[in-house]
């Protein structure tokens, strides 16, 4: 190979440690991707702050009746809702963090978080 | 008439520094016209000329070389002292400093691609930071650091194995001494 000739030891060396700083940016840069916790609120208290390991599922009184949040390993999601227009239910699965879905009508949220805090907007 | 003709000597030095420049440019500019998936992740073709200058010319005419290549492609492509002039400056400065260290290193064992990577890595860590610093004064840029990051190794190899190719070629025809 002609291009292979042009590569000197070094070069190899300065490509595998390169190549082994890119595989580490990873995981170190996006730590937050792993979500650990969901936190629901109702009226802006905190309803539930539950653990991302177990199945279960949750039922959230509000001012129009029950919202149904179902957790997973890893993820959460709104199941049901009795409000009209439906926006927290359609937005399925949250699994990073800093996702939320708010089910205003209700007055229900259900929050991702991670082991690092993350933001959702940034003003600056 | 008068005598009063300001007299602009024009050394061949400063003639190789034009052509070279304008070779930058122009590879700039094909540069811009490949479509990226995100912004800042370029091929950045133009430092297969400053690779090859450092190599042939020193590094003094490598500055020369990618700080008109910054000027005047910035110029042609209508970004002059706007964010993305500023973010190729700092990453062309950051890059510059690190081959100025890194053609230190033995020749015998590291060729252009180590230098190229190392320019590239050096940056795109000069964007970053002036990114953070500057623009989006946040940790959130640095989610893109991996991307970046393997950009620069990919985009890195391939110009430093074209530098390579390139001075493994012949040097061009021996031009009046220069220092």
């Amino acid at each position: 190979m002609p291009w292979l000739r042009l590569i000197k030891i070094g070069d190899w060396l300065v490509i595998f440690v390169a190549a082994l700083l890119v595989g580490l940016s990873f995981p170190l840069f996006w730590q937050g991707g792993m979500a650990d916790r969901a936190i629901i609120r109702q009226n802006g208290q905190v309803f539930a702050d539950v653990d991302l390991r177990a199945r279960r599922q949750l039922e959230v009184p509000g001012p129009l009746g029950q919202t149904l949040i179902a957790i997973e390993p890893g993820r959460a999601r709104v199941l049901a809702d009795p409000g009209p227009r439906q926006y927290c239910v359609r937005q399925g699965w949250l699994m990073r963090p800093g996702e939320i879905a708010i089910c205003a009508p209700n007055r229900v949220s259900l929050q991702i978080t991670g082991r690092t805090k993350v933001y959702d907007s940034i003003s600056y | 008439m008068t005598q009063s003709v300001i007299e602009l000597t024009v050394t061949d030095e400063d003639r190789r520094i034009a052509w070279l420049a304008t070779a930058a440019v122009a590879l700039s500019l094909v540069d811009a016209a490949i479509p990226s998936p995100l912004p800042g992740v370029k091929p950045g073709l133009a430092n297969i000329v400053t690779l090859v200058v450092l190599a042939r010319y020193g590094w003094a005419t490598a500055v020369w070389v990618s700080g008109l290549r910054v000027l005047a492609g910035s110029l042609l492509l209508g970004y002059f002292l706007a964010p993305g002039f500023f973010l190729s400056l700092s990453g062309t400065v950051l890059s510059l400093a690190t081959l100025g260290l890194a053609r230190y290193l033995p020749s015998r064992w590291f060729g252009p691609v180590s230098l190229s990577i190392l320019a590239a890595f050096a940056h795109i860590g000069g964007q970053l930071l002036l990114a953070r610093l500057w623009l989006i004064p946040h940790d959130g840029v640095f989610l893109l650091t991996p991307v970046f990051a393997a950009a620069a190794l990919v985009f890195g190899t391939i110009n430093g194995l074209i530098a390579a190719k390139l001075l493994s070629d012949p040097p061009p025809p021996p031009e009046p001494t220069h220092a």
